[in-house]
């Protein structure tokens, strides 16, 4: 599913509102949590998972091009951990397709 | 501090002018949706953030940490998140420490 997908789905079940709102709504959702996380918050999303950032040491690395060095600075990466209830649907959902394969 | 589904609520009230009650039922229905998709099976692309995507994992061997008894940890499917570049870009300038 793509975002115009998810887009489209929300939009459908809220018929009331305009389809170019409900655009908008999931892209200021995302740019809510885009900006969270570029200012070092974390994201807590009940039933869900959370978000949060992870920290990357400086490392030397090599240009793979020439073979030099060169000094990488330490930086920080987005990491998601889903929540329980996310884990326990989406293993769920994996073990009924097995089950059915296996009729 | 962390940002909430009653955080984003409240701004799709102030930014967008949903009234409380849309607000809230939008924010629901984005990760409802995100997480049905996920539960049958599909990946999730948000081009911009990054995507949900799903891995199978075989069966291995375990141990019950308190007992030590051996006991297999069965087949699953787990759900990761790879940041897209935006997001990457956004986030490895945040010099705050840790």
């Amino acid at each position: 599913m793509t975002k115009s997908e998810l887009i489209d789905v929300i939009a459908k079940e809220q018929s009331h509102l305009a389809y170019r709102d409900v655009e908008l709504a999931v892209k200021c959702i995302l740019e809510q949590m885009s900006q969270a996380l570029a200012s070092g918050e974390r994201i807590e999303i009940r039933g869900f998972g959370s978000f949060s950032l992870h920290y990357r040491p400086p490392r030397q690395g090599r240009n793979p091009k020439t073979g030099t060095t060169v000094a990488l600075a330490g930086k920080h990466v987005p990491h998601f951990k889903p929540g329980k209830e996310l884990r326990e649907r989406v293993n769920n959902g994996f073990q009924k397709e097995r089950e059915q394969a296996a009729e | 501090m962390a940002l909430t589904k009653a955080d984003m609520a409240g701004r799709l009230f102030d930014e967008l002018g949903l009234n409380k009650r849309e607000a809230k039922e939008m924010v629901e229905l984005f990760f409802n949706r995100t997480r049905l998709a996920l539960e049958q099976g599909s990946q999730v692309k948000l081009s911009g953030f990054g995507n949900f995507d799903l891995r199978e994992k075989g069966e291995r061997p375990g141990r019950n940490p308190k007992t030590g008894a051996e006991i297999p940890i069965t087949a699953r499917r787990v759900v990761t998140f790879r940041p897209g570049q935006k997001l990457k870009a956004r986030v490895e300038a945040y010099a705050g420490s840790e």
